[in-house]
């Protein structure tokens, strides 16, 4: 994959290769944070002084379906070593799925010294870079976070509902079989948590996987990206849009995307995505 | 109808772990005791009717009957990252090959709950417990086509 400075993004500065990671593991200002879906991955191995970072006891509150609150994040970032200064660059599997999940909820706090290394975890490995067992442990850190801010990156139901009779864009970014609600009736699936099948009317379908390199997990280019978003999916950077996918993971990937990498202004996620949207009681839906 | 014995002991052994990371630990190791479908049960492609549904990933699953009539089961896992369904085959393929049909035909897919916690995504445990399913479907199938 060519340089990323080459390829025509937004924001190429919130990318950093895997060469760049291995040149700085031992950089005081740098936080390596690996963020996965399967829990097993960061303890069998991971970057040499990464920490983990994990989405269900880091990142959510314990008891209500929301996201950890501003001393929970002072604590979180205290645990890790992270002060105001540190660049913290998020990595992990499933092509940075959970990294720019990670990513996206630190920017609800406004931790913007932010990166994501480019091809995930995979890529590391790929590259026959070092792992490590070895957990390691840095001094506890002064942290003040800022309240949490779901004003300008996150959105909530009643939100979407404005936004729907606005006619204004939507992409759902999950599979095609669960954008048409084909999914839902295949009686072999476990129960996908959501009453209804299909999607939010009038969103595109783009699934988020599509903005990957499957064969690398890098990013495509910027014109690639162009292609897909603006040219298949009809969308353009001045445009208010909201993404969403079935628990708002995913498309924090779709959301990184837009705003870093074409450089739209206005994204925001609607994290109760379809397990909300698909059990409300008389909203629209399309199939 | 009761759970397999094995799978009972596998769990329970499990379940004596109560630390999340001495449990994380164990299942690593167990993932490290995967051994892929070997080449007299099945070649790639493995196509369509072993794969997993809702297992992302890509797991397969295979069966080999033994003289007594039940089953062995073998499994394949594309993902070089899917390090939890590794863990899971080789408990579900040590506990469950061998064991009653009617027996494995009733193994409830929560137990992959007991196994990992409930601190997994919904994808990931939408994927494991596809695993459960397919195995007990699997099992099912061969119980009725022998009047079992």
């Amino acid at each position: 994959m060519s340089n990323i400075e080459s390829r025509g993004y937004a924001r190429p500065e919130v990318l950093v290769s895997t060469d760049w990671v291995a040149s700085h593991l031992q950089d005081p200002s740098i936080r390596i944070i690996e963020s996965n879906e399967d829990p097993l991955l960061y303890p069998s191995g991971h970057i040499p002084g990464a920490v983990e970072v994990d989405w269900t006891r880091d990142l959510n509150d314990p008891l209500r379906r929301d996201y950890l609150g501003r001393e929970g994040f002072e604590a979180l970032m205290r645990r890790i070593g992270v002060t105001k200064d540190t660049t913290v660059v998020f990595y992990g599997d499933r092509n940075n799925w959970w990294a720019t999940y990670a990513y996206w909820v630190f920017q609800l706090f406004g931790h913007d010294k932010a990166k994501v290394m480019d091809g995930g975890r995979i890529k590391w490995e790929k590259e026959g870079r070092p792992l490590t067992r070895d957990v390691p442990s840095y001094p506890a850190s002064e942290y003040r976070a800022s309240e949490r801010d779901d004003t300008k990156i996150r959105a909530f139901r009643d939100q979407v509902l404005e936004h729907l009779k606005s006619r204004k864009p939507l992409v759902d970014v999950r599979s095609p079989d669960e954008y048409t609600g084909k999914k839902l009736h295949m009686p072999e699936y476990p129960n996908e948590g959501a009453l209804r099948g299909g999607h939010i009317p009038g969103a595109a379908s783009v699934p988020w996987a599509k903005a990957i390199n499957p064969d690398d997990g890098t990013f495509k280019t910027g014109d690639e990206l162009r292609s897909l978003y603006e040219n298949d999916a009809k969308i353009k950077p001045g445009d208010d849009v909201i993404v969403y996918c079935r628990i708002g993971e995913r498309s924090s990937h779709t959301w990184f995307v837009l705003t870093n990498l074409l450089g739209f202004d206005k994204v925001r996620n609607y994290d109760g995505s379809w397990t909300e949207w698909g059990n409300l009681v008389g909203v629209p839906i399309e199939r | 109808m009761a759970v397999p014995e094995k799978l009972t002991d596998t769990l329970e052994t499990l379940e004596m772990v109560p630390d999340r990371n001495e449990r994380i630990q164990l299942l690593i190791d167990l993932a490290g005791r995967f051994e892929e479908v070997p080449p007299r049960i099945a070649r790639r492609p493995f196509g369509e009717e072993p794969r997993v549904p809702a297992c992302e990933s890509e797991a397969f699953v295979f069966t080999e009957e033994r003289p007594d009539g039940t089953l062995d089961f073998h499994f394949a896992v594309e993902n070089p990252q899917g390090i939890s369904a590794k863990a899971m085959a080789v408990i579900l393929g040590d506990a469950l090959s061998g064991a009653p049909l009617a027996q494995v035909a009733q193994v409830p897919t929560d137990v992959v709950y007991r196994v990992f916690g409930r601190e997994l995504s919904m994808g990931k445990s939408m994927g494991l417990m596809g695993m459960v399913g397919m195995v007990s479907a699997m099992a099912k199938q061969r119980a009725e086509g022998k009047g079992v």
